[in-house]
């Protein structure tokens, strides 16, 4: 018996539902859907983002992303990748909820490129229509403690910060701001874009956060599915130190040895 | 001869015999219904319609499924 049952019986809700895994990751950006398949396996993640697109009408047989990541096993997060509007991203994920007959869903209404940046006034348009609709939704977003109490509190499910600019792979480059979101936050909080790499999700874990959500840092690694292992690990150990609670930080030295008994 | 009508799907243009169903035009496309979700005229078509409704002059669809996303 070396499991801690705390650990053991950690887990985490959203609308509704329970969750083991605290590592959600993307399905895009990889070279096939053969490694999507494997690197997600070996994150150990229960739910997987995916985007809603038009089928290639001139090739219908082409392999499809549910042959690899079948919604039977992982829980699909459709996502409003690309929608710049409140009726694009209800529309999308109207026809996402007929594809796959969930209301979970992931908002992220993205302002111009270099940052792609949450535009927040799109993205309060579009949580209040989807709300209105229906759906359950996780909201992609600023750190901004007033954003995201007012996303909490029209209805959102879970609330989303950045830790970075998508795909930047900067990691959590305001932690302070996402550890203050989450203390103020009755819903789940989790870090959505930014993480680079294993450290940058344990971190994330150990400010607090409920989970963290990433596609990039794994995607584009060297090694997908050993970085999806070490993805797994960080949130484990992130999330793991959080609960142990950390020794407070100290200005001076303070040995660790006995200073009795020395020989003279 | 049938008479065909025109229709707009994903975009792109194209004929079908008057009188086709939403499942007539996914068969002859060649889509697996349990894997795909169809929008017509900015409305949601229920997959459990596909074989009751029928395509009219000018009809705009969209059909759409499930990609790699982050």
């Amino acid at each position: 018996m070396d499991g801690h049952p705390a650990t053991i019986d950690d887990t985490w809700e959203v609308a509704g539902r329970r969750f083991r895994s605290r590592l959600i990751v993307g399905t895009g950006r990889y070279k096939s859907l053969e490694e999507t398949a494997a690197s997600i396996e070996a994150s150990g993640a229960e739910i997987v983002t995916v985007a809603v697109r038009r089928v290639n009408l001139s090739d219908p047989n082409a392999p499809m992303l549910q042959d690899f990541v079948p919604p039977s096993r992982y829980t699909y997060l459709p996502n409003t990748a690309g929608c710049h509007t409140a009726s694009d991203a209800v529309r999308t994920l109207r026809l996402a909820r007929e594809a796959g007959g969930w209301n979970l869903v992931k908002l992220e209404v993205l302002g111009p490129p270099p940052f792609l940046y949450p535009d927040m006034r799109a993205t309060f348009e579009a949580a209040e229509a989807l709300i209105k609709d229906g759906f359950q939704v996780m909201v992609y977003c600023a750190d901004d403690p007033l954003a995201a109490k007012r996303l909490e509190e029209m209805g959102c499910v879970a609330i989303m910060p950045l830790g970075a600019p998508i795909g930047s792979g900067m990691g959590v480059v305001n932690p302070y701001m996402i550890g203050a979101i989450k203390r103020e936050a009755k819903v789940p909080v989790l870090v959505d874009a930014g993480i680079g790499t294993a450290s940058d999700a344990a971190l994330a874990m150990e400010l607090g956060c409920d989970a963290v959500l990433l596609n990039s840092a794994i995607a584009h690694a060297r090694d997908p599915v050993r970085m999806a292992r070490a993805m797994k690990a960080a949130v484990e150990a992130g999330r793991d130190a959080f609960l142990a609670g950390r020794m407070p930080r100290n200005y001076s030295a303070d040995p660790s040895s006995p200073m009795a008994g020395l020989i003279r | 001869m049938d008479a065909r009508i025109a229709i707009t799907v994903n975009g792109e243009a194209r004929d079908i015999a008057a009188g086709a169903t939403v499942a007539a035009l996914l068969a002859e496309i060649g889509l697996d219904t349990r894997k795909v979700a169809v929008e017509r005229n900015e409305e949601i078509v229920p997959r459990s319609t596909y074989a009751a409704v029928a395509l009219t002059p000018g009809d705009r669809l969209e059909i759409v499924h499930f990609i790699g996303g982050g």
